[in-house]
């Protein structure tokens, strides 16, 4: 056939398909129509069939029998779980504005790019097989409407690069990704023309295959009873009615499984099916529309293969391309050409590939990275759409171009089906990460990060470099005899497990380190608050956005009004903050610095103030860091992201910012640690107030009850009960001042008097007050003063209380009879009062204690001596008022102890009329 | 000696010398203890039928002496009824896991402790 006539064709072709996503992109504004409805979107799921399916399956057919079908019994097992699995994704998928799967793994793991670098990597690695698969279709058949009946098989990959038809078929359809995928920017929207693009060329495959496949059974044999009849005489085809040996079940079981996971981990099946999905429910219509288009492409398969080997066996063409060579054996050109065309539209699946893949690169590896590169200064321009553009376009054509380098390199070693399972083998290393990452919430991103790469190198390992191998770019005796000759590790039979088909062998083993890694690795790291928050989105996403579908902001947060208030100070200042909150209390009548918590609205009110200066996703990060457990997923970065301009100019700017919010967090949580040690020390000081009072109390109660019931008690004792219930009551009334004197004390409302005083006065009536207490225990008290009055303005009641206090405390602790007080006055610098005992003295240890509520020293003795244990706190607060100081003089055990304190001589106003030293 | 004998072990002075004045008056041998060390020592000597324990005591707590006699079966018949002017659900429910047999809140009905210390001694031994 003429090359022109057939080049022009293919051209016409993908400029109709152009047209139909210009139209479709045209129409994407509109609701309902065909472009909305599930039709499209089950149709455009089916470009899973690529030329793989259109070319490719007839060749394995034609080779080994049915073995062609798990790789659509798969994706039909998996169609049944849709509801469940994909259903999710496509939830968390919108509420996540996720653009990609590596977007997907990288945001459930907490938005790292590393995540999505690496997930991204491994699909342009895994996926470069795949792309070299349809170059090498388009080129071979168009070798074969080309050249028929000369033999296609070994063209491609000879002769230099420009001759060949498949650099040039890689460079228009580099050009038609280019079209189709990046005219605009917004990897969040729909592709609405590219869907319906690939739901037009999904159904021009079907049909094509559909005719071919009649034409041949019905035309060229008289139906299909007659051509299995034929089938079943011809030797080898005999044998393909059986399944062959046991081994073949596993490989069987495994390709079932691969392809499971392919339908839902391929980039271009995740952006068809998850991304461009407009309708939750179309996933219920797919669940049944798919698996009947996989039944309808598939029906032809063995007939087609039958046919091919019973006419052409000894032609030479590749049983490949048995549906194209059919019809060009009996001339039918017209016949032949919309074939061709049917698989043109197969390999365009390319297309969509390309373009995920591009998205990918994009947004997960060559963004994150050049905007690390600071000597770009991305961060300054202003509008970096243009670049995005330039990188998504770039990374199609290298791509494409990649994928041309695969062939070259390997040659004509593979069949279409083998490269297709290389690729899918790679992108299966997403399931764990990916299935696991919506239905555990534990799986951490380490774990995924483990599991990917771990796996990805098992495939590389025992996949990958054998198909370089046998195209020669690594030595052959590395698969044959293992690297170094080290048989244990050979790529086809790593650690001796031998006889298993090679995708197989690679599955199992990659499976199995990929699965092990990701979940040991997972159990035995910790999530950080991030991706905790993200674990449950994704998880939970059902019951999180149950009712309100569509709307990522759930505010059941704690957002304090102080904390808002704060965070609005820092960006838009401390008068237009201020200004804004009191004219929305003003609207709400509600008086904002009484109210602890903000409501839904003043948080709103908060994003919008905010959203003026530093842009919305950026004030929705910002004030979702303030509202904490707010499950604002990290979208909002991805939002910045995307809205790139906005972002970049203030990334840095929201570093400090976060980092300052870190500070202040930290700050908040040490003020709170310490509240919350007040209140035990609060509720301990009540507890044993009570039982301070309780004590004297019991012993008032319980002789009051005795005298009650004991009328005849003898006088004497009477007496002594008594005296007992006065000196208890007393007590009591002794402690209840006290604790009032301490209350009234710790909140400032004491009532002060100072006057002027003379402090050797003050010292003499004091020490007379307590000299009851030194005559009943035989304890002689000695003043040493200034022989001059010491003139002082002071509060004289509250000075006297300090030195009773100390004076009662000496006393108790000094021994009976021989017990010696001293009471010593010096005005220098400062007045110095002291009062030494000869008692056992006080442990270093207990001296920090001594100041505190309910500290007394005696509760290490055998004797605790009666007391209220707050004599000397109540002594540290006056003093402390009266702008002094008091301590204990550490001494040796067994000298006695020393309080001291002093007050300043400059606070008196009377002290320029102190006279000197009075010696 | 009478073998209806009562330890009654407390710091402070005055609950001891009432708790005294009560159980002699109520026709009981009553032993006096001021801090755990001398309580311990007092059951050593001789276990009492009861003991009136508080609480807050100087050198081993109330709650130290209980467990210390519960951990010899010879004392296994010694009623331990614990006296606290600490009024908190938590410090009763800890005496009566301490192996306490009964629990009695400062300040408390003369009463009361008469009728609740007769109630646990064996009684037609009078």
């Amino acid at each position: 056939m003429n090359t022109a006539l057939v080049a022009a064709v293919s051209l016409v072709y993908l400029l109709a398909m152009f047209a139909i996503a210009f139209w479709g992109d045209r129409r994407s504004g509109r609701e309902g129509g065909i472009i909305q409805g599930p039709y499209v979107y089950a149709l455009s799921i089916a470009v899973y069939c690529t030329s793989w399916t259109f070319y490719g399956s007839v060749g394995l057919a034609a080779e080994q029998g049915v073995h062609y079908l798990p790789i659509y019994l798969g994706p039909t097992l998996m169609a049944a779980l849709w509801w469940i699995v994909l259903r999710k994704m496509v939830r968390i998928s919108k509420i996540n504005r996720i653009t990609s799967i590596a977007d997907f793994i990288a945001s459930r793991h907490g938005k790292r790019p590393l995540l999505g670098g690496l997930v991204a990597a491994i699909a342009l690695v895994g996926l470069v097989p795949y792309i070299a698969l349809q170059l090498k279709a388009v080129s071979i058949t168009f070798s074969v409407m080309v050249d028929y009946p000369v033999a296609a098989d070994a063209l491609v990959g000879n002769g230099a690069f420009y001759s060949d038809e498949a650099f040039y078929a890689a460079l228009i359809l580099a050009a038609f990704a280019i079209l189709f995928g990046t005219r605009h920017v917004d990897a969040s929207e729909h592709h609405s023309g590219m869907v319906a693009a690939i739901a037009f060329e999904s159904l021009v495959k079907l049909v094509t295959f559909l005719l071919a496949g009649a034409v041949i059974t019905f035309v060229l044999f008289s139906g299909p009873a007659d051509l299995f009849d034929r089938a079943a005489d011809h030797e080898r085809l005999a044998q393909l009615f059986h399944m062959g040996s046991p081994g073949d079940y596993g490989h069987w079981i495994a390709l079932t499984l691969v392809s499971m996971v392919a339908i839902l981990a391929l980039p271009r099946q995740f952006q068809v099916a998850v991304v461009e999905n407009v309708r939750e429910g179309h996933v219920r219509d797919a669940a049944w529309l798919f698996p009947l288009y996989l039944f309808a492409i598939n029906l032809f398969v063995l007939p087609i293969a039958f046919a091919g080997v019973l006419l052409l066996e000894d032609s030479g063409v590749h049983p490949d391309t048995y549906v194209l060579a059919l019809p060009l054996s009996r001339d039918w050109t017209a016949l032949a050409l919309v074939v061709f065309l049917g698989g043109l539209s197969a390999a365009t699946a390319m297309i969509v590939e390309t373009v995920a893949l591009a998205t990918m690169l994009g947004n997960d590896l060559v963004m994150p990275a050049l905007l690390r590169l600071r000597w770009l200064r991305l961060d300054q321009r202003t509008d970096l759409t243009r670049l995005v553009l330039r990188i998504r376009r770039t990374a199609i054509l290298g791509v494409i171009l990649l994928g041309y380098a695969y062939i070259r390199a390997t040659g004509d070693t593979l069949a279409l089906v083998g490269m297709g399972l290389v690729s899918f083998c790679a992108v299966a290393q997403f399931a764990p990460a990916l299935l696991g990452g919506i239905f555990w919430k534990g799986a951490t991103r380490q774990g995924a990060l483990a599991g990917m790469a771990a796996g990805f190198a098992v495939w590389a390992y025992t996949l990958f470099l054998p198909t370089l191998a046998h195209a020669g770019w690594v030595p052959g005796a590395f698969v044959l005899d293992g690297p170094f000759g080290l048989a244990l590790l050979r790529p086809h039979a790593l650690f001796g497990l031998e006889g298993l088909a090679p995708v197989t062998h690679a599955l199992v083993w990659s499976m199995l380190v990929n699965l092990g890694a990701y979940v040991t690795v997972s159990l035995l790291t910790q999530q950080d608050a991030i991706e905790r928050i993200q674990a449950s989105l994704f998880v939970d996403v059902f019951r999180l956005s149950a009712g309100r579908y569509g709307i990522s902001r759930f505010w059941r947060g704690s957002a304090t009004v102080e904390d808002l208030f704060d965070l609005l100070r820092r960006f838009i200042g401390e008068t237009r903050a201020r200004r804004a909150f009191d004219e929305y209390g003003r609207r709400h009548g509600v008086d904002l610095s009484r109210t602890r918590q903000a409501d839904a609205e003043l948080v709103h009110l908060c994003e919008r103030l905010l959203a003026g200066s530093v842009g919305t996703a950026s004030a929705r990060v910002l004030v979702s860091n303030v509202a904490q457990g707010e499950v604002v997923s990290l979208d909002e970065v991805m939002e910045i992201l995307d809205e790139a301009s906005q972002v970049i100019a203030y990334s840095q700017k929201l570093e400090a910012k976060s980092r300052e919010l870190e500070a202040a967090t930290r700050e908040l949580r040490a003020a709170n640690a310490q509240l919350q040690q007040l209140d035990r020390m609060k509720d301990d000081f009540i507890a044993t107030v009570t039982h301070e009072l309780r004590t004297p109390l019991t012993s008032i109660r319980s002789f009051t009850e005795i005298l009650h019931d004991n009328p005849e008690l003898e006088p004497e004792r009477r007496q002594a009960f008594l005296g007992i219930i006065i000196s208890e009551s007393e007590r009591l009334t002794r402690l209840i001042n006290q604790v009032l004197d301490l209350a009234k004390l710790e909140s400032g409302a004491m009532r002060w008097y100072p006057e002027s005083w003379d402090l050797t006065r003050i010292l003499r009536d004091a020490s007379e007050a307590t000299g009851q207490l030194f005559e009943n225990k035989g304890v002689r008290l000695e003043l040493e003063l200034p022989d001059g009055p010491v003139p002082y303005t002071t509060d004289r009641d509250r000075l006297m209380q300090v030195i009773i206090n100390l004076l009662s405390n000496a006393v108790k602790f000094a021994p009976e009879g021989t017990g010696r007080v001293t009471l010593r006055l010096t005005a220098e610098a400062d007045v110095r009062v002291e009062v030494e005992d000869n008692g056992p003295g006080i442990p270093e240890a207990e001296i920090p204690h001594l100041f505190q509520k309910f500290r007394q020293v005696g509760d290490v003795l055998t004797d605790r001596p009666p007391g209220t244990g707050l004599g000397l706190v109540i002594c540290r607060r006056i003093v402390e008022h009266l702008g002094g100081r008091i301590w204990v003089d550490p001494r040796p055990p067994g000298e006695g102890a020393r309080f001291v304190f002093t007050l300043p001589r400059e606070a008196s106003p009377a002290g320029g009329e102190a006279v000197p030293e009075g010696g | 000696m009478s073998p209806q004998s009562v330890l009654v072990v407390d710091d402070e002075p005055n609950i001891v010398l009432s708790l005294e004045f009560l159980m002699k008056q109520a026709g009981f041998d009553v032993r006096v203890a001021r801090d755990g060390e001398s309580a311990l020592e007092a059951v050593r000597q001789q276990p009492p039928q009861v003991i009136l324990l508080d609480v807050m005591l100087p050198r081993r707590d109330g709650y130290e002496v209980c467990q210390t006699i519960r951990a010899n079966p010879e004392w296994r018949d010694v009623r331990i009824l614990m006296l606290t002017a600490k009024g908190r659900q938590i410090e009763k429910e800890k005496g009566l896991a301490m192996g306490a047999d009964d629990y009695i809140t400062k300040p408390f009905s003369t009463r009361e402790v008469v009728e609740r210390v007769r109630a646990y001694m064996p009684q037609g031994e009078t």
